[in-house]
């Protein structure tokens, strides 16, 4: 091989190593950080899927009534697809846009107890926005309504 | 009337485009020095009429004049001056004519920087003013058809729908415009890159005229991000300063693209290195960009920098990208046999820490691509949704910076083309002897104890000592430093503030202390060695908004120190709330103190965060940045200079 073949080997090698190293490591570092969404129906349709303690993503709309606040801190709701409801429950302080028959996005696992225990909370950033899995969500549980605030043109 | 007349500027910047186009690319096939020139006045008037279109939408929101859709949509009378202009890119069509806008002004400095007659260099540039018309014309056809911002309301409404009250903030000011001036910067590079293949010459031509608005987007991409993540720091109330947010990444891409090519560009400038690579990097930089606007403008991302979306505009911007991804490359599949190979370097050699640093930076940027769309790809093609979250991020990236701040400081000590490694490292001794020091420091006194923090330390004062090594070594004495030329102080100044920034990414990441507490006027809460005694709310009335404004007052060590006043806000007109936070800042250090729900036994939920170091992300993003005001300030310098001297010269670059 002449001096540049074998430059241009080396290189091509580099890059390849490179290439699948940093490839091995995204997908490896996929496997353990991907968090599912799960609407209430899909729960009780699936409880298989949400063993106790696995880290996924609840949404739909807060139910009207359900928010108890206890000592401050502690925040009790219901998340309602309409046709399912998950007990939720987060302590910390909620989103400025989290409202009762708002949607909402919660992150966290559930307990032994079925209650889905919050470490996130994220409600919509404004008035006219709904988040896309809660509005999925709303139309396969075969509650969405014009008028819940659109998630597309508006 | 004014709404007609913007329109019809959009649709004159188009036809002269369209002029651009066809007299930059032909006439520089045909050598023909008049059809070029009128490809560079064609390349003004459209920037003209941008322009034009621009102010007459600025206009329209200043005056609140609701008969036109896109005002009535975004903006209100009571909302403050500011504010209604700044809103003007405060939603999908303004910022697209914003982006029009910036495009211009590129294609106008490339126009201007364009040298008389029909030499190689003159038919590169004409070339380039070609195809940067293409883009424009591809992104004009999309505002004109997709999101016409000049679109008329009839009947005409009293009020308009205001602005997302997140985004009145100052912050709108500055941060879209500068990310801007970044992601649409690297369109120059890529029509330069383009040119270079086009004309089926591979020398460094094309890389010294693109550089400067590679260095020019680098920076504005800089200060973008660096006053993007200061802006979500102080107003989103979580204290955190990076959320690894698809719309985030898609401008973190960009820039790893573009620092990887402003090395690659100084190699193949100097040495004649890495030719074909540069070329490709150019194409990608540009590339990043767009897939970053088809992100957020086309719908599939849920974020508050997603407005309201149409479908439309997704496949349409999906079809820019196809197109400008896919003819470039073709045309370098077709060129790249008969390209002249690059230049010869020994393994240890500057040329071979710029691959490192090109290497790691195109994989980092790779893995954060696939982070990004693998959940809207699993999405579309099976109907699971997930999410991707900061873990697989910080796994996947952090590793790559680390290893790439452990190489950093070599690379402005190996010479080029040929070096040994053992004098760097005894020229460099100081330096590994301070980063391990801040290693053993960071382990003794910080609490609670993290590798990775403790890593991050020993980092940062690294590079930091490694910048000043070789400002120290091209001095040869630090009495002679002033002596240096500027250019003496860019890569060490680019290099330090990554240094600062990891500093300040350990502070707050790795010791932040947080405290939630239901505090009552009179009572007091403890956070980071600091006493916070609420004192009282009150009601405050702002201009277009009703707020609850708590005063705080700070103890430290029984001495009164500071006076917070953070808000809790509510805007009549949308119908949102929002959190003011209030921020004592130390310069070392912040205390963050965010106002919640008022409770019903009487007090306030409260939230104060002691942020150690947070400053430093922002100083050192600004240190970055000033490095490439020092590159772009050399050049205009040493261009002005020549132009004065002999004006049909050509500028040497500086560096």
């Amino acid at each position: 091989m002449t001096p540049k073949k074998q430059r241009r080997l080396a290189f091509a090698i580099t890059l390849l190593l490179a290439g699948g190293g940093a490839a091995a490591l995204a997908v490896y570092a996929l496997q353990d950080n991907v968090l599912f969404f799960y609407s209430p129906s899909d729960i009780a349709a699936h409880p298989e899927k949400v063993p106790a303690g696995r880290a996924f993503r609840i949404g739909g709309l807060v139910e009207k009534g359900s928010v108890k606040r206890d000592r401050g801190l502690e925040i009790q709701f219901v998340v309602t697809d309409g046709k399912n409801a998950v007990p939720v429950r987060y302590s910390g302080v909620l989103p400025d846009l989290f409202r009762e028959g708002q949607g909402v996005v919660a992150l966290g696992a559930r307990g032994s107890d079925g209650v889905f225990t919050a470490s996130e909370v994220l409600a919509k950033h404004d008035e006219r926005y709904m988040p896309p899995e809660v509005v999925d969500a709303l139309k396969r549980s075969g509650h969405w309504q014009e008028g819940h605030g659109s998630a597309g043109a508006s | 009337m004014t709404g007609e007349l913007g329109q019809l500027a959009l649709c004159l910047a188009l036809a002269l485009s369209v002029v651009q186009a066809f007299s930059g690319l032909f006439g520089a096939t045909r050598g023909d020095v008049r059809v070029m020139a009128m490809g560079r006045g064609a390349a003004l008037g459209s920037f003209v009429f941008i322009a034009l279109a621009f102010f007459t939408l600025m206009f329209a929101y200043v005056t609140s004049d609701f008969s036109v859709m896109a005002v009535a949509e975004n903006s209100h009378t009571a909302k403050p001056l500011i504010y209604k202009i700044t809103g003007v890119w405060g939603n999908h069509e303004g910022s697209m004519v914003l982006w029009m806008l910036i495009l211009g002004i590129y294609s106008a400095a490339i126009a201007m920087s364009q040298p008389e007659g029909s030499d190689a260099n003159a038919r590169l540039g004409s070339r380039a003013l070609g195809v940067q018309a293409l883009i424009a014309i591809a992104f004009l056809v999309f505002i004109l058809l997709t999101s016409d911002p000049f679109l008329r309301l009839y009947p005409q409404p009293f009020e308009g729908n205001g602005l997302n009250p997140l985004l009145q903030d100052p912050g709108l000011a500055f941060h879209p415009p500068l990310l801007y001036l970044g992601y649409v910067g690297l369109s120059a590079s890529f029509s330069f890159a383009a040119a270079a293949l086009l004309d089926s010459r591979n020398d460094a031509a094309w890389v010294r005229r693109a550089r400067p608005f590679a260095i020019a987007a680098w920076t504005a991409l800089t200060l973008g991000i660096a006053g993007g993540s200061w802006w979500a720091y102080y107003t989103l109330g979580w204290g955190g300063f990076w959320f690894w947010d698809p719309v985030e990444n898609a401008s973190l891409m960009p820039w790893l693209i573009a620092t990887a090519l402003i090395h690659s560009m100084m190699a193949s400038e100097r040495t004649g290195a890495f030719k074909s690579w540069t070329l490709l990097l150019a194409i990608a930089g540009f590339s990043f960009s767009l897939i970053g606007t088809f992100l957020v403008r086309s719908g599939v991302l849920n974020s508050v920098h997603a407005f309201a979306n149409d479908p439309r505009r997704g496949l349409f911007i999906l079809m820019i990208l196809f197109v400008a991804i896919t003819s470039p490359l073709v045309l370098f599949a077709w060129r790249a046999p008969k390209l002249p190979p690059g230049a010869a370097f020994d393994i240890v050699s500057r040329e071979t820490g710029i691959l490192l640093n090109n290497l790691l930076l195109t994989a980092a940027a790779a893995t954060i691509l696939i982070g990004t769309l693998y959940p809207l790809v699993l999405d579309a093609a099976e109907g699971i949704k997930i999410s991707v979250g900061p873990p697989y991020f910080t796994a996947t990236v952090i590793p790559m910076m680390a290893l790439l701040a452990v190489a950093m400081p070599f690379g402005p000590i190996f010479l080029w083309r040929r070096s040994h490694f053992k004098p760097a490292v005894w020229s460099l001794r100081f330096a590994i002897a301070a980063g391990v020091v801040a290693l053993c420091v960071a382990l003794a006194v910080a609490r609670p104890m993290s590798l990775l923090g403790m890593c991050a330390v020993g980092l940062g004062i690294w590079l930091i000592a490694g910048s000043a090594t070789d400002i120290a070594r091209r001095a040869g004495d630090w009495r002679r430093v002033r002596l240096l030329p500027a250019t003496a102080f860019t890569s060490a100044l680019a290099h330090a503030g990554l240094g600062v920034v990891a500093l300040g990414v350990a502070g707050t990441s790795v010791w932040k202390s947080e405290a939630i507490q239901v505090v009552a006027p009179h009572q007091t809460m403890q956070i980071g060695g600091y006493t916070l005694r609420l004192e009282n709310t009150e009601r405050a009335q702002g201009p277009n908004y009703l707020a609850d404004r708590a005063e705080f007052t700070v103890f430290s060590g029984g001495q009164k120190i500071a006076v917070l006043h953070p808000e809790k806000r509510s805007y009549p007109v949308e119908q949102t709330a929002t959190s003011e936070s209030s921020i004592r800042t130390t310069g070392v250090s912040d205390l963050y103190v965010v106002l919640g729900d008022p409770q019903q036994g009487g007090g306030w939920v409260v939230r104060a965060y002691y942020n150690p170091m947070a400053p430093f992300i922002w100083l050192g993003g600004v240190i970055m940045a000033l490095a490439g005001f020092t590159a772009l300030g050399a050049r205009l310098g040493a261009a002005l200079r020549s132009r004065r001297q002999s004006p049909n010269l050509v500028s040497e670059p500086a560096e």
